[in-house]
């Protein structure tokens, strides 16, 4: 048995899992990552259109700050988000980006004078302050109030990622690439390790660490289509759920984008209609002001996604034989601009679709893209149940994004939690320096994955993996989309409850333990039938609407029974279905009590506390008569930070002094 | 989209694992029936899926930006995923990227590659190490500057270069258009305090920049349209102006 000791592991290398690493490096711990391939090739990379920081250097930033960021976020999330979270979000992205400019990404930046710009399908100039010149500048995303989306053209994550991973190697930070971590040790109280399993050789290895990280993304590969990496197969989340004692937060919230290219489903950038580009239907109307008079186009990612479904049902979207879609069209914006600032998607278009996305328009529809639940966590990146056990990014229900997530708060996410999850480690480590683990303990976890895997390879099963991948994906998109009902899910739970039984019957044909992708994705099966458990399951017994998880039969958000955090767990190896708990979100301790978002009709059943909480509120303010933003602040939520990134951050109007 | 007649396919893959022994490389033919909007990512699955189980290569993104998926394609490096059928005769041959190690069929070890050429290079901002601090406003960067490094910073890491250069083939170390272009990167960027000396230390020699033979396959094949040789020229010329002083 090859055993491998370290002070922490990450598992992981995309932004956030390299983040983390390199702040535990730094803080002087010793840290292995795993990887299933080169890191430079994480789905990181393909975040496009940028990342929100309030630095508010552009134009069309005056104003904003950790504040206006703040509110924006905790009214995307529907309310479901932690508060406590955003805030320690919204203060450190400014850092965050400060310090990957600092480490070469080459931030696109503000140019001094007037420029032409697109807005509301109408060309405009925009003056840009003389002093901000030279600076980080942005561009407008949906449902922010300020142009706060930082960006490298729409390469953002490459570059983002680029930075961190030759960051990674100066350090001479251990990266072991092709291995795949496949379940965690642990004795019940805390996770010391995992087991895992070398992709090109087959060995199994165990990692024995005093902090284990996962850092594996999302798990949108559950569904059919969707814009994530074809790794994005929620593994991370999935081996912290069989341990039985971690939770996973909210895993019925999946997050769809409104513009994914048909049948590909390739992500084009929110910066597409950020920049000004408009969504058509098959008359070449615009069809988005109609539902959303204020916001248009950049309404929040949820509410674009549903809207346009609408329309495809009222008969309006363009027939193909991939099924409906709609058009997004940037030619608008001149083939200078979609060269340059859109070349990603100018490519993708030209590629995938043999067309010209400068003077064409793209067949879009609404497709898989976030996954907004994932590993509960607490404030501090460390699962409350499983000591020793961390997330951050993707994988985490850390939880800011709540219900929905906003476009360019997903690699501000990756960074941010990395930069601060890596302290909180960081500190953990240095305080439990003495944590013994038994050889006993490794070898039961060794030998039940050795076995798991001697199974599948030599069992007497008859399933094959991917027939069963493929059915799963079907059902996740047919019944769990982005409308869902009761009658629809309740066949959904049942479904998939029958293909995980089969799932303990695979066989794979080809016999090899070494390499042997057919085997790779037979054991990957089983875990994403657990997961599209949880969301199909969480999905059913939600009986309300908010954010991503949208019910026909429960239109209305209803704070008064449904505010709060769903938890799924898996009691035993027996089980078929996933146990469900639920933490309520407390009214009493929010900055923000729940409110409108401010799209459609206000359809909200309201918490008792809501009005209580919005009086006490005010009461505080006015007896703060001379207080500025930070003291108010601070007397309706006191966050919690790592002293390195408590200080304020400086913009032009609020000089440090 | 056009109507695609269904062609059947025939697709010829050099087959070998070096780990398996007595495993011997062999073309292998398989039959796909073309389907419209076919690209050699949903090809090589189905084969896999339906024929093949233990055919192994690359996909991560199958978008063409993470440059995972290189390979020969009917005698050409290029990246796989963004490959339409359309575009191909009814035959078409794979192999894997030459000069890389090998995994196994179609999979090649690029990571393994790509970092020892970082580690080389020091792909990364030199600075003085200050203690920054994030709270302050950042350091202004000319507009044009930045989208300028940006332009090189675009480089995807794939292989492509690596497979498609004629030097590598005779000397094994030559650091190839990819590292190149980093340095080249970097030269530009006015926070790495490198100097065109630092960079001749690096890349001054038969297995640097002067190794070059200027063949241009590199930027012939290069998916992401970086200007190598351009470039490629440009560091040759500042490091032989340095020599010459």
């Amino acid at each position: 048995m090859k055993v491998i000791y370290t002070d922490a592991l990450v598992i992981g290398a995309g932004l956030a899992g390299l983040r983390v690493a390199t702040g535990i490096k730094d803080r002087g711990h010793d840290v292995i990552v795993l990887s299933l391939i080169p890191p430079k090739r994480s789905h990181s990379a393909a975040a496009q259109g940028g990342m929100q920081a309030s630095l508010a250097n552009s134009a069309k930033g005056q104003g904003d700050n950790e504040d206006v960021h703040f509110a924006d976020t905790v009214k995307g999330s529907d309310w479901g988000c932690d508060q406590d979270v955003a805030r320690m979000f919204v203060n450190t992205a400014p850092k965050a980006i400060r310090e990957l400019a600092n480490w070469g990404v080459p931030w696109n930046r503000v140019r001094k004078g007037k420029r032409e710009a697109v807005i509301n399908a109408e060309k405009v100039t925009i003056t840009e302050n003389e002093k901000a010149h030279g600076l980080i500048t942005s561009r407008d995303f949906g449902g922010t109030k300020k142009w706060r989306t930082c960006y490298v053209s729409d390469g953002t994550g490459h570059s983002m990622l680029y930075v961190m991973s030759d960051r990674s190697i100066k350090q001479e930070i251990e990266i072991h690439e092709r291995i795949e971590a496949t379940a965690l040790i642990h004795d019940g109280e805390r996770c010391s390790g995992c087991i895992a399993r070398n992709l090109i050789t087959g060995e199994l290895i165990a990692y024995i660490a005093k902090a284990t990280t996962i850092a594996t993304g999302g798990y949108g590969r559950i569904y059919k289509v969707s814009t994530n990496a074809i790794i994005s197969e929620g593994i991370g989340t999935a081996i912290a759920l069989e341990t039985g004692i971690a939770a996973l937060g909210n895993m019925e919230a999946v997050q769809f984008h409104p513009t994914a290219i048909v049948p590909a489903g390739i992500l084009t950038t929110e910066g597409c209609r950020g920049d000004g580009g408009v969504l058509l239907d098959v008359d070449g109307y615009r069809f988005m002001p109609d539902y959303e008079p204020d916001k248009k186009e950049l309404a929040s990612r949820d509410v674009v996604s549903r809207r346009m479904t609408e329309h495809i049902r009222k008969g309006k979207g363009v027939k193909s034989r991939y099924g409906d879609h709609l058009w997004l069209d940037i030619t608008i914006l001149g083939r200078k601009h979609v060269e340059k600032n859109l070349r990603e998607v100018f490519e993708i278009c030209k590629y995938f679709l043999g067309i010209d996305a400068a003077k064409d328009w793209i067949p879009v529809r609404p497709t898989q893209h976030y996954s907004m639940g994932g590993i509960k966590t607490c404030y501090t990146g460390e699962s409350p149940t499983l000591k020793g056990l961390w997330s951050a990014g993707e994988a985490a229900c850390w939880d800011m994004h709540g219900f929905n997530r906003l476009g360019g708060n997903s690699v501000a996410e990756t960074v941010v939690a990395g930069m601060l999850v890596a302290e909180y480690i960081s500190e953990d480590l240095e305080k439990n320096n003495n944590v013994s683990i038994s050889t006993a303990l490794i070898e039961k976890f060794y030998n039940a994955e050795k076995e798991k895997i001697d199974q599948l390879l030599n069992g007497n099963g008859t399933e094959s993996a991917f027939e069963l991948r493929d059915a799963m994906e079907t059902i996740m998109m047919d019944k769990v989309g982005i409308f869902r009902n009761g009658d629809d899910l309740i066949d959904a739970v049942n479904e998939l409850e029958e293909l995980y039984k089969r799932s303990k019957n695979i066989k794979v044909s080809y016999n090899s333990s070494a390499s042997n992708p057919e085997l790779v994705t037979a054991y990957r099966v089983q875990k994403m039938l657990k997961l599209a458990l949880c969301v199909a399951l969480g999905a059913e017994q939600r009986i309300e609407s908010r954010g991503a998880h949208a019910r026909e039969d429960y239109p209305e958000r209803n704070d008064r029974d449904w505010l709060k955090r769903t938890l799924a767990t898996w009691d035993s190896d027996d089980a078929t279905l996933p146990k469900l708990d639920y933490e309520p979100l407390d009214i009493m301790k929010m900055e923000m009590p729940p409110g409108s978002r401010g799209y459609g009709k206000d359809n909200i059943w309201h918490h008792p506390d809501t009005a209580k909480r919005e009086k006490e509120i005010e009461e505080i303010k006015s007896n703060m008569p001379n207080a500025d933003r930070f003291e108010i602040q601070k007397a309706l939520l006191d966050y919690p930070l790592p002293n390195k990134y408590k200080g304020k951050n400086e913009r032009l109007i609020e000089p440090l002094s | 989209m056009s109507e695609e007649k269904g062609r059947l396919l025939k697709i010829k893959i050099l087959r070998y694992d070096p780990k398996v022994k007595g495993s011997i490389p062999e073309v292998k033919t398989y039959r796909v029936k073309e389907a419209p909007g076919m690209t050699l990512f949903i090809v090589l699955n189905e084969i896999r899926e339906k024929q093949e189980p233990s055919l192994q290569y690359d996909f991560v993104c199958r978008a063409g930006i993470c440059g995972s998926c290189g390979m020969i394609i009917n005698g050409r490096p290029s990246l796989a995923c963004r490959t339409s059928t359309k575009s191909l005769p009814v035959e078409i041959r794979l192999t894997p990227l030459p000069v890389f190690e090998l995994i196994g069929d179609l999979s090649v070890n690029t990571g393994k590659w790509m970092r020892r050429m970082s580690e080389r290079l020091e792909t990364w901002v030199h600075d003085k190490e200050k203690e920054i601090d994030f709270s302050k406003i950042e350091e202004k960067m000319d507009p044009d500057k930045a989208e300028e490094i940006y332009e090189l910073d675009r480089c995807v890491e794939c292989g492509c270069c690596v497979a498609g250069c004629g030097t590598i083939r005779m000397k094994e170390d030559f650091v190839g258009a990819v590292g190149l272009n980093k340095i080249a990167r970097f030269e530009v960027d006015p926070r790495d305090n490198r100097t065109h000396d630092d960079f001749y230390e690096l890349i001054g020699d038969e297995n640097g920049v002067f190794g070059c033979m200027s063949l241009m396959g590199c930027e012939d094949v290069c998916p992401k349209d970086l200007p190598l040789q351009h470039k490629i020229a440009y560091i040759r010329r500042k490091l032989v102006a340095l020599k010459n002083k």
